[in-house]
């Protein structure tokens, strides 16, 4: 029998079937953040209930922390509404015993960025956390999904998700990406090839010379925007790089537990004669830099193209909000702000590329505001060792402190009515960084060359 | 002649669209809030108001956008909505669900819905149903004209003045849970002895995985 390592994984999490049909599969790892827990906690007080194991929570503060005066912690948040939120985090976990790193916490950060980054993601797992970018996780080779509110009460008090089992598909991407073309390119050329539904009751898992030749952090990046792709879950095969990535992380097992570990997970790939229920193929080496230019990831473009004329009330609507006319090119976009962040792209390595764009380089006088949230309080302090946030900070950037920030904007960080900005986080929707709004997403290395011309610019010539 | 068994009747209001998000559904300032409800007045907040809206706020002095389809005059009063493809798209956040409840909407009609979403429907009893391309655009039709969508849970159908529209698939059990209302926490607990003996298994399998703390 041939499986393919979504069924795999799913296969050593199956506790049992309800009598309704769906499965119950059991939880390793469950992360949790200010905004999608508090109802659940309530409930579970409500119901007299008690979560199943301690030790599988892990939460931190991130969508409505501020990035500025963080030495202040919880005071520095002025809004009282938000500040309830993150102190309500505080007070379950303490009630609870649940591990938090809190907003004073070196660890604290975007729950996507921190989970593999303490090695809280380890391969093998099944994870989930109510929010939808849990996808990234599965670039480890885990079974990681976003779960809603109602899910968290369940998986807290029975350490187990009510599911039924997703489809299989492959997005295989071969040949080799040209320069300044990023994880964050792949992504996207996919959303933009299947749609933002195409994913949809399937699990995606990326799989070719692309992603075989990619980082962990451009893995997380890939699988981060599965759920764009309207999928659940992404996957990517464990290899020597995961083994790599997660040796001596400070939850990674030591001594003789590693050696166990490190064998069981080299089963974590599909096998050879695995049957997929769909495959895409994509040649890697023909992807651009990709621009979206929409109110949806599939409203996305090359670098190079136009915008298109409409042919559907949603392209309408979208071109109306966003203040572009058929015909414009990509390029001819002029930008209001920069964001560089989120947990699609805060990681070391986005912000090291964005760096190289920036060195020496000042970012346009017509750019209004220009700021980079790194992940999480390491990847900052990572950075800063390296002298990166300096070249950001020469080149006219913000450096802030970690959170989600204008990814979704929670926080003060925001966009003001109108503005375009080039963003490198995972949704264009509508209002999303701020009201009235208008976000493009691109890659980092994008972003920085953009923020120094003021639009948009191919940075595989900016690079050259 | 039909033999119906009614588990909602009302008026739909169309949202002629693909892809609506719940970033449109419920804007993020409102998930601010530690409770399930008063999530109703910041429906789509930014479709139906012309200001920015903001948690806590008297919303009786908010301009009302007039062109929008939930504030036109014809459409009050609709507890039915109904959209296109890909409807919840986006954030996990179930606020979206509870909104769409509070501000009155007791089902959701749809090309096809985004996996998380459509679950998270069920988890609180907002029933939504999927149907084709073709049976959606007969009812925004149908509802352009007010009349009235009766849905007939028990045998997944959709009557417009008897007459059947379209049959839906839903899976039984879920549908069992809107009809009964079940605690789902309760049942999946009916398995804790299955569910000790599996992690029991596991950790012994694998260990690592129940570590306290780092070292």
């Amino acid at each position: 029998m041939s499986f393919t390592l979504y069924d795999k994984l799913w296969n050593l999490h199956e506790v049992s079937q309800r009598e309704d049909g769906t499965y119950l599969l059991y939880i390793d790892r469950h992360l949790i953040h200010e905004v999608t827990s508090p109802q659940a906690f309530e409930g579970l007080k409500l119901a007299g209930r008690k979560p199943w194991r301690i030790s599988a929570n892990i939460a931190t503060p991130d969508h409505n922390v501020p990035t500025t005066d963080r030495d202040k912690g919880i005071a520095g948040i002025n809004d009282e509404v938000s500040k309830l939120q993150v102190v309500t985090l505080d007070d379950n976990c303490k009630e609870h015993e649940i591990l938090q790193f809190d907003i004073h916490d070196k660890r604290q950060g975007i729950v996507h960025v921190v989970g593999p980054e303490q090695g809280l993601t380890l391969p093998g797992m099944t994870i989930v956390c109510g929010d939808s970018h849990t996808s990234t996780h599965g670039a480890l080779a885990t079974l990681s999904m976003g779960i809603g509110t109602s899910e968290v009460e369940h998986v807290l008090a029975t350490q187990c998700l009510k599911t039924s089992k997703l489809k299989n598909m492959r997005v295989n991407i071969s040949g080799e990406l040209q320069e300044g073309v990023t994880p964050k390119d792949v992504t996207l050329a996919v959303i933009g090839r299947i749609g933002t539904a195409g994913g949809t009751g399937y699990a995606i898992e990326y799989a070719g010379s692309v992603i075989e030749n990619m980082s962990i952090e451009g893995r997380m990046t890939v699988c981060n925007m599965a759920i764009e792709a309207g999928a659940r879950a992404g996957l990517v095969a464990y290899d020597q790089t995961t083994e790599a990535y997660i040796k001596d992380k400070p939850f990674t097992p030591k001594g003789e537990q590693w050696l166990v570990a490190k064998e069981q997970w080299q089963d974590l790939v599909s096998d050879s004669e695995a049957q997929f229920d769909k495959e895409i193929e994509i040649d890697g080496s023909f992807i651009a830099p990709q621009v979206t230019w929409g109110t949806s990831p599939e409203m996305v473009s090359d670098i190079d193209g136009v915008i298109p004329e409409p042919n559907s009330e949603s392209i309408r609507h979208a071109l109306s909000y966003m203040n572009l006319e058929p015909g414009k090119k990509i390029k001819d976009i002029k930008l209001d702000q920069i964001f560089i962040g989120s947990c699609t792209n805060s990681r070391i390595e986005d912000l090291r590329e964005a760096a190289k764009v920036l060195e020496g380089k000042k970012v346009s006088e017509s750019i209004k505001r220009a700021i980079v949230v790194p992940g999480s309080g390491l990847v900052s302090q990572q950075a800063i060792d390296e002298g990166i946030d300096k070249i950001f900070i020469d080149s006219g950037f913000e450096w802030r402190a970690p959170g989600c920030s204008m990814c979704l904007a929670m926080n003060p960080d925001q966009l003001g009515d109108g503005e375009h900005c080039a963003s490198t986080s995972n949704r264009n929707f509508e209002g999303r960084q701020g009201y009235g709004g208008r976000t493009h997403l691109v890659s980092p290395v994008t972003a920085a060359a953009s923020a120094v011309e003021g639009h948009f610019v191919d940075v595989r010539e900016y690079l050259l | 002649m039909k033999n119906t068994s009614t588990y909602h009747k009302g008026q739909a209001v169309p949202l002629n669209r693909d892809n609506i998000d719940t970033d449109q559904i419920i804007p993020k300032q409102f998930l601010k809030s530690i409770k399930k409800s008063g999530f109703g007045p910041n429906l789509f907040d930014a479709w139906r108001y012309e200001d920015e809206g903001y948690p806590g706020q008297d919303i009786s002095n908010r301009k009302i956008n007039k062109e929008f389809i939930l504030n036109q005059e014809k459409f009050i009063n609709s507890d039915i909505l109904i959209s296109k493809k890909n409807f919840g798209c986006g954030s996990s956040r179930e606020h979206a669900v509870w909104s769409l409840m509070d501000f009155g909407f007791k089902v959701v009609i749809a090309e096809s819905f985004a996996d998380i979403f459509y679950n998270n429907c069920f988890n609180n009893g907002l029933l939504p149903i999927a149907i084709s391309e073709h049976e959606i655009s007969t009812l925004l039709d149908l509802s352009n004209k007010r009349k009235e969508i009766e849905i007939d849970l028990q045998n997944q159908i959709i009557f417009v003045e008897d007459n059947e529209i379209a049959h839906f698939e839903i899976d039984p059990f879920r549908k069992k849970c809107i009809l009964e209302g079940l605690d789902e926490i309760g049942l999946s607990l009916t398995h804790s002895s299955e569910i000790k003996e599996f992690e029991r298994k596991h950790s012994l399998k694998s260990p690592w995985i129940f570590n306290k703390e780092s070292d």
